[in-house]
């Protein structure tokens, strides 16, 4: 014996120094749960932008407020109380809940800039007829309702340059106010729409934003006033899934931990058993974390969550060292060389699969390939290598043959059921081609962690707030703010001929905040001398109710406006346009994006292709129309479509080992058959219980095949003339037994992603199981 | 068993409003005021008409005149469209007001701009004989008789008094016939109302 360990010292050195890389890996990586698993590798130009969107974009730093319970004046007194501390906040870029703080400051701004900032302005405009045209029809506008506001602006602004930029404004329809702060449609919630300075995607500032604004409501007597504050947005998002993952990946995989200890200590009757087992585990676990943080840099909340149900599969190893090898009379060496060879198949056919996700564009999936193989590996390997030298002297777990005979029984008789499973099989496929094209989830947010309470709450807050989604965007790129500006500008000359034929609702710009330097000096360029405007304007309202001398101040104004320095960014500072700009004009590396959100007619859709045509028209260069709600999905059917491809070559890798190492087609077949059978039952199981399936679903099939290649080999293994060994058996139901409970505790996360993978796996593996007993081939005793 | 020591209060209520109004339906006037007035003003329950309306504005050297229909449905929907000079249509319904001009649309709250709100509830509220919310922004007086009457009203806020002077409303029975505003710097407008005689 103590030569026997001498001999291992070697394996057991090499496995501490590997353990310590791995460990010190692992206490330097950075575990997130952001939306950067889901984002391609290699992005085009409309999902690079769909990135920046959802990273970067005004969107993402939205978060929609709203304040339910009390009643409706002590809500509208918490909006205002609350909104004027979070003003206060350098956090905060703007808080919105109606009051109109920044309306003077705005109409300043566009009053003072109007020369150079209404695209109506024009050497026509200037001339004799154009001014009278302009001025003929400020007059039509007098005698409107709206008269009343025009009027006192008359004398200044004959021209009604005002009113062409306040038309310009957004015209959306703004939320109900309800003693003087925005409200629900149904007047139950107060509403504020608060925009971060941070970024969506940086998780920790929309933390201590969330929490900023729970403080400020409480600080207004929120919690005294039985009156609840709830949030959403992107970044909320974010904040949420990451808190869900981190307290679900805990939860679960110290449920599914104590779950698989009580198993094994069940069956073993060791604690020094159990201990043991679990070492193959640990050593796994720690190697996939450490390979995917060397991989990608980062790990993602839902691989550790994948990995704590993994810990039910890599156990299996141990199980089957300890279990078998109790029948050859507790010789682990001469189980390494009957048993390991199978074992050692089955770990390749897993990696077969798993190197499939490897190639995976979408990065999520490939960490979990990653992952997988480094801790089936790792585990398998120190099931083989390590864990024997480390197992006392005269080392034995609980006799478990009275189980392994009942179950030879009961596989004795399973031939029996071979019609039944071939009806299961038909009806199987049956479902799956009556289904075949409603199968696959098509939507991208099957793939978000965020509840479906929260996404009701979004959606609810959002139709009220009337916040945009932001869904059509035009980006034009260019090396500098003034180019990107200056084909804005192209751009939107372009789409406001759209909005008038009633094509779009609506548009932004930034320029038309912060027009191109080029045509603000074109707009000062067409403003006349004082003296030629004079005489214009008395050649002008003949024929109008209208006295040429009424007009003096515009006169001053205008030839002001001709030398008034050029409106900058930091002219927009403190009005609520500043917030917008920055929003739609974005550098990135240097180089400059302009985004134009556009606004469906209400009722109709955007006609892409109309837009590209009128884009494509304009001549400006880099000029992209995006759907992203379209971008997205799109993006999300191509990660489907690739794992599909990626899974099937993944399955033809596995036939061609099998054919290899087994040399008989038809023992391959014999393999093949019970996974495939246990894949397509679940897949047609799934269906029917009304679930679309997404990727996680696919992973999880994948992984049922890893599995359960085990089994079907072992059963294969027997060959012809032998029975399978009941301890053989009792270690395969024990093995199925931990995978089910790692995760089957995933099927009850409210993570989607988990859920998918437990709903599939746990139910999956043992029908591969059973299959396999099923379909194996008969031993004639 | 229950025993009513008093009628509950709702249908005291209730009864007196029932005698309210037989004596409102009552053909003979003992003394025609204000609240009979905005009695038979509420029985409209919808109406159409035509309006010309006339600005006089110190800016301008001589009136300007614009034209349309206006249409009225209880309790609060008042839609005003212009034809001359430019076509544009505002209607107002409940709290909010959207404005159509050309293709543009605008839409607002009246609770955020509480001088347009008193201005609009003073013709709606005259429409609609909604005492209370008339009294809410104007001091109200009425001369005349049922066949002949002018209503007046004099807003009560700083605010208001520093837009409008006086609202005069004048109309025979239950129909409104003029609008006349004036304004505080002394522009006024007048709206003449012609029932219009072909329902459509």
């Amino acid at each position: 014996m103590i030569a026997a360990r001498r001999r291992g010292t070697p394996a057991i050195v090499l496995w501490l120094a590997f353990l310590a890389a791995c460990a010190v890996i692992t206490a330097r990586t950075e575990f997130t749960t952001d939306l950067s698993a889901f984002m391609p590798r290699s992005p085009s130009p409309e999902q690079r932008l769909l990135m920046d969107q959802l990273r970067e974009g005004l969107a993402s730093r939205l978060i929609l407020v709203g304040i339910e319970g009390a009643d409706a004046p002590a809500r509208a007194r918490l909006s205002r109380q609350t909104a004027e501390r979070l003003r206060a906040d350098p956090a905060f870029v703007t808080v919105n809940n109606g009051e109109a703080v920044n309306l003077e400051r705005d109409q300043a701004f566009l009053f003072d800039h109007r020369y150079l900032l209404s695209p109506a302005v024009t050497p026509q405009r200037f001339e004799a007829a154009g001014l009278h045209a302009a001025i003929a029809e400020t007059i039509d506008l007098l005698a409107s309702p709206a008269g009343l506001l025009v009027k006192s602006m008359l004398p200044r602004d004959p021209t009604g340059e005002m009113v062409v930029l306040l038309g310009r404004l957004d015209s959306g329809s703004p939320p109900r106010l309800v003693e003087g702060a925005w409200a629900s449609g149904d007047g139950a919630r107060a509403l504020m729409l608060v925009q971060t300075r941070a970024s969506g995607s940086d998780t920790d500032a929309q933390e201590s934003a969330m929490a900023a604004i729970r403080r400020a409501f409480d600080a207004a007597g929120g919690n005294s006033a039985s009156a609840q504050l709830v949030m959403t947005g992107p970044g909320v998002f974010s904040v949420t899934s990451r808190a869900a993952i981190k307290g679900q990946v805990g939860t679960l995989s110290v449920i599914g931990l104590a779950l698989i200890a009580s198993l094994l200590l069940l069956v073993y009757r060791s604690f020094t058993a159990l201990a043991l087992g679990l070492v193959p585990v640990a050593s796994g676990a720690l190697a996939g974390v450490a390979a995917v943080s060397l991989g990608f840099g980062s790990v993602h909340g839902i691989t550790l969550g994948f990995g704590t149900a993994l810990i039910g599969e890599a156990v299996d190893y141990s199980i089957y060292l300890f279990v078998q090898s109790e029948q050859q009379g507790g010789d682990q060496q001469l189980w390494v060389k009957r048993f390991w060879p199978t074992i050692r198949l089955g770990v390749l056919t897993s990696i077969c699969g798993f190197a499939s996700l490897l190639l995976s564009g979408f990065p999520g999936l490939a960490q979990l390939g990653l992952y997988s193989i480094a801790g089936l590996v790792a585990a398998a390997a120190v099931t083989r290598f390590v864990l024997p030298h480390l197992l006392p002297r005269d080392f034995r777990v609980h006799d478990v043959s009275a189980l392994g005979a009942v179950l030879a029984r009961l596989v004795a008789r399973a031939a029996a059921l071979r019609w039944a499973a071939a009806v299961v099989l038909v009806a199987a496929c049956a479902v799956l081609v009556q289904h075949r094209s409603s199968v696959w989830s098509r939507n991208i947010s099957s793939l978000s962690p965020v509840s479906q309470a929260d996404v009701a709450l979004d959606t609810r807050l959002r139709a009220d707030t009337g916040a945009p989604d932001a869904r059509y965007v035009v980006v034009v790129s260019g090396p500098s703010r003034e180019d990107v500006l200056r084909s804005s500008e192209q751009v939107s000359a372009s789409l406001q001929a759209q909005v008038d034929r009633g094509e779009l609702a609506g548009f932004e710009s930034p320029s038309h905040y912060l027009p191109s330097a080029a045509a603000q000096q074109a707009r000062q360029a067409s403003l006349p001398e004082p003296d030629l405007l004079r005489a214009r304007l008395a050649q002008a309202v003949q024929g109008l109710p209208v006295r040429a001398e009424t007009f003096a101040p515009f006169i001053a104004e205008v030839s002001a406006a001709r030398n008034q320095p050029l409106v900058q960014a930091a002219d927009l500072r403190h009005t609520s346009m500043a917030m917008a700009v920055e929003g739609m004009l974005i550098e990135h590396d240097g180089r400059w994006n302009a985004l134009l959100p556009l606004k469906a007619p209400q009722g109709g859709a955007i006609r892409a292709d109309g837009i590209r045509a009128a884009l494509a028209a304009t001549g400006v260069p880099n000029a992209l129309f995006v759907d992203l709600k379209a971008e997205s999905d799109h993006l999300y059917s191509g990660y489907l479509q690739e794992a599909s491809v990626l899974s099937l070559g993944g399955l033809a890798a596995i036939v061609a080992l099998l054919l290899v190492v087994t040399r008989s087609p038809m023992r391959t077949l014999r393999v093949i058959l019970p996974l495939a059978a246990a894949v397509v039952t679940v897949t047609a199981a799934l269906v029917l219980s009304g679930r679309e399936l997404t990727i996680l679903h696919l992973v999880g099939l994948l992984l049922v095949v890893a599995v359960g290649s085990n089994y079907a080999l072992f059963f294969d293994r027997a060959g012809p003339d032998a029975r399978i060994a009941p301890r053989t058996l009792a270690s395969m139901l024990i093995a199925n037994l931990t995978t089910v409970a790692g995760f089957g505790v995933l099927a009850f996360s409210s993570v989607s992603l988990l859920q998918a993978l437990g709903i599939t796996v746990a139910p999956g593996v043992i029908l591969a199981l059973a299959y396999s007993a099923i379909l194996a081939r008969p031993s004639h005793d | 068993m229950i025993h009513f020591t008093r009628p509950p209060a709702s249908l005291l209520a209730s009864l007196a409003a029932g005698w309210v109004l037989a004596m409102a339906a009552a053909p003979a006037f003992a003394a025609w005021d204000l609240q009979q007035l905005m009695d038979s003003l509420a029985q409209n329950q919808s109406g159409r008409a035509t309006f010309v309306e006339t600005k006089r504005l110190a800016v301008l050297s001589r009136p300007i005149e614009s034209s349309g229909e206006l249409l009225y449905t209880a309790p609060d929907r008042l839609e005003k469209r212009t034809l001359k000079p430019q076509p544009e249509s505002m209607v107002v319904d409940g709290d909010s007001l959207s404005v159509e001009r050309g293709n543009r649309k605008y839409q607002l709250q009246l609770q955020a701009y509480p001088e347009i709100a008193a201005f609009i509830e003073s013709i709606r509220g005259t429409l609609a004989g909604d005492r209370k919310a008339l009294e809410r922004n104007y001091r109200l007086s009425v001369d005349g008789s049922p066949e002949g009457w002018v209503l007046e009203l004099l807003p009560l806020n700083e605010k208001m008094k520093a837009v409008i002077q006086r609202i005069r409303i004048s109309g025979a029975r239950d129909q409104v016939r003029t609008i006349e505003i004036s304004q505080a710097d002394g522009d006024s407008s007048l709206m003449v109302i012609e029932k219009s005689t072909s329902p459509r």
